[in-house]
Order: structure tokens, then sequence, then C-alpha cells
């Protein structure tokens, strides 16, 4: 039977399950390699060699190298092993989640000023946002 | 013998352990939140505790994907500060408190918590952080600390009600210990959040003081709030929550709550804080 998934209908949220743990399984093992300083050092030494290393699709790859963590989270990345990658690059938890909504670093922490994204209208897919 | 006195709730927000550290409490943005702990470092100072019972979630530092201990408690004479991308958080070394640590888990056990116990384990902001909150920069930490891991990482979690259980099963290991100490229980993390994909960035206040009143005066109910409706009001992040309910399940039915906080933003998410205390 397959998982039951009742957090499916919720808009622009992947919920890290046993599916998308398989699925990124050493993707995620290669982000949490790069708490250790040096192997940091060996990935900026040549990048596209370090992670042809780990058992990661071509997919992961290119999705690593581009830092496009909207994609690494649909191949089964979790944030808080993909927290490592922005980590090591100098990039802080805001400056990912700003990337991952589309919207400028700076766009995005006013919006967080002006008290965060409303749960109006982003509970469900399809929620209307005025009611 | 020991004693449970008080419980402390707070979110463990990395960037507040990044604005201690490189000395920026004091700027427009952090400067509001950080005034929320002003009380509760006076209020430590005083309260003086032996050990903190801290309840947290290991944020991928000490736990890779290998293996996933719904329940870890350490029980380790000390806890390193890790090495999460960006080198070690300039903190002191955690002491532990085995003999206790190894006391509540023989005794939960038999009470039917099956914990996963680390004898060797790195500890992240999700602990450093709220010990900074309430004791500052010392040298060393003022007291003995239990780090109680918990996995919301990888969905499930334990559900609030087993969290909520779980502290209760605590309380009662604690009560039994035959050493006179001070034992506060802090349960660590939330409030809404969402760090993820484009939702980032939610937070529902709303969600957020419902949670906080609940909490205090009737947590028998929050306890049985399902995993899905703090992902889909508050963040998915916000599951984080049911490790605050470890703590109420370990504290009397009946508190007194001495501070309460609440703040958005600090960086993605909403801080909350509370501190109770037993009245006998």
């Amino acid at each position: 039977m397959a998982l039951d998934k009742p957090y499916d209908d919720i808009p622009g949220t992947t919920v890290f399950d046993a599916d998308m743990l398989r699925k990124g399984y050493h993707l995620n093992q290669c982000c949490m390699s790069l708490m250790k300083a040096e192997n940091r050092e060996r990935f900026y030494k040549d990048q596209r060699a370090y992670l042809d290393e780990w058992k990661m699709t071509e997919d992961q790859k290119q999705a690593f190298l581009d830092r496009d963590y909207n994609r690494l989270i649909s191949l089964g990345g979790n944030i808080y092993f993909l927290s490592k990658i922005f980590s090591s690059d100098g990039h802080s938890f805001q400056f990912a989640a700003a990337t991952m909504t589309g919207m400028t670093q700076e766009e995005y922490a006013q919006m967080m000023i002006s008290g965060g994204r409303s749960p109006d209208g982003n509970r469900y897919v399809g929620e209307k946002a005025d009611g | 013998m020991a004693k449970v006195t008080a419980g402390v709730a707070t979110s463990h927000i990395p960037a507040m352990g990044a604005a201690i550290d490189l000395g920026k409490t004091g700027e427009d943005y952090w400067k509001p939140v950080f005034e929320g702990y002003e009380f509760s470092k006076k209020w430590i100072k005083d309260s003086k505790p032996d050990v903190v019972f801290l309840v947290y979630n290991d944020h991928a530092t000490a736990f890779d994907l290998k293996t996933i201990p719904t329940f870890a408690i350490g029980c380790a004479d000390e806890f390193q500060p890790a090495d999460e991308g960006w080198g070690p958080r300039p903190v002191p070394v955690v002491k532990g408190h085995p003999e206790l640590a190894s006391h509540i888990a023989q005794s939960v056990i038999q009470d039917d918590f099956d914990l996963t116990i680390a004898n060797e384990m790195e500890v992240d902001h999700g602990l450093s952080v709220p010990m900074s909150l309430m004791f500052g920069q010392p040298e060393e930490w003022p007291c003995k600390v239990i780090p109680f891991a918990v996995n919301v990482v990888v969905f499930p979690p334990p559900s609030g009600n087993r969290c909520y259980q779980l502290g209760k099963a605590i309380r009662r290991a604690i009560d039994t210990f035959d050493e006179d100490l001070n034992v506060q229980i802090w349960g660590t993390g939330g409030m809404s959040h969402q760090l993820q994909g484009p939702r980032a960035g939610l937070i529902n206040s709303e969600f957020d003081a419902k949670f906080l009143d609940s909490f205090v005066s009737n947590p028998d109910e929050l306890a049985k709030l399902p995993h899905l409706e703090y992902m889909r009001n508050a963040g998915s992040e916000a599951i984080e929550l049911v490790m605050w309910l470890v703590m109420r399940g370990a504290m009397d039915d009946d508190v007194e709550q001495v501070h309460r906080f609440y703040h958005v933003p600090a960086s993605n998410t909403a801080v909350g804080h509370l501190i109770l205390e037993n009245r006998t």
C-alpha cells in the first residue's frame, strides 16, 4: 500500500517523507559531508568532481551546481541537509528561502518584517485568499 | 530528591545565535527580539537550575539519514558544539549529567517509551541557541544539560500526544532520582515557520497565540492536534512545536506562567517564549 499523504494538498510545500528520503538519500548524505572543513575545501576546488564521488543522478548534480533549491527539494533534498550547501557558501537561511520564493532577499526580508506570508489562501491548493 | 521546578519554551532560530555571536543584539532589527529575553536572563540567575533537561531537534548534524532515532537521550559526560557548515559556534562545551540521564532512560524505557541512548553526540544550534538566550555568553555554562533530541526532520515526527505522554514519564523518572537537584525542562523550536519551497515565509500569528494559550491552560486538548494542522496552518517547520509538549507533560497540570513573549520575525520565523513554574 502506498503511503497515505494527506499533506499533498498543502501548496508550495514538500513533506520529507520516506519516499522523498529514498529519492534523495545520496544527495542529502553528500550535503552532510560539507560539515567537515576538509570536505568543504575539496568541494570548492572542483565541485563537479566532488559531486561525482556520490551516487547522485545527473539532475541532482546539475541542480546542486545551480544551487536550485526548489529543484533539489523536488529531487529528494531536505532543507536541513541543503542548508549545509548554502551555509558553506556563506549564505543564510533567509537568503536560501528568498531564492525558493522567487523574491529578492530584500523583498523577502521586507515581507517577513511586515508579518510574514499570510496563511490565507495558502492552506490548501485552490484556497482563495478572501475566504 | 530531584525536583522539576520550572519549564522554559523557546524558539531556537540559528540567526539568533549568529546575532549573539556577532554582537548584533543591539541593532534595530534584533533589539525587539532580544528584549523578550531580558526578563528570562534575570529569572534564571535567581532560579539557578542544577540540570536542564533540554528537548530540541538535531538539524541533520549528529544524525544523518543513516539512522533516525525518534527520541535520543544524551547520556555522555560532555557534548561538543557542532560545525554546521560555518564552523562551530563559539559557545562552551555542554556538560552532561550521565547519572540522571541514565536513570531517566532506564525508567522511561521500562515505562513503555523506547528511547535511543546516545553516548557520543555533537549538539547543534537547536540546543545551543536556547542556552545562549537564557544564559548569555558565559565562559562555562552554569549548569549540567541532558540533551534530548526528537526527530522532526523526517516525516513523521512523534505525535503531539506521544511527546506529551513522554514528558509525563520523564517527570515520573526525575521525581524518583535520589539526589537533591533543581531540574528544569526546556522545550524548544517553532513557532510558525516554513523554510522551504514557494510557500517559505509563512507566519500564522493567530495559530501561535492560540497555541501559547492552550499550551499553558489546556495541554490535554492541544496534545491531540494532528501533524497536518501544524504544517498546513503554521508552516512545514512549525511541526517542531510538538517538542514543547514534552516539556508541558513534565510540568504540573496547574502551572504559573511567569513570562510570555512573542515576536515576528527573526529571520524566517515567529519567535515564541514561555516560562512556567510549578506551584508546589
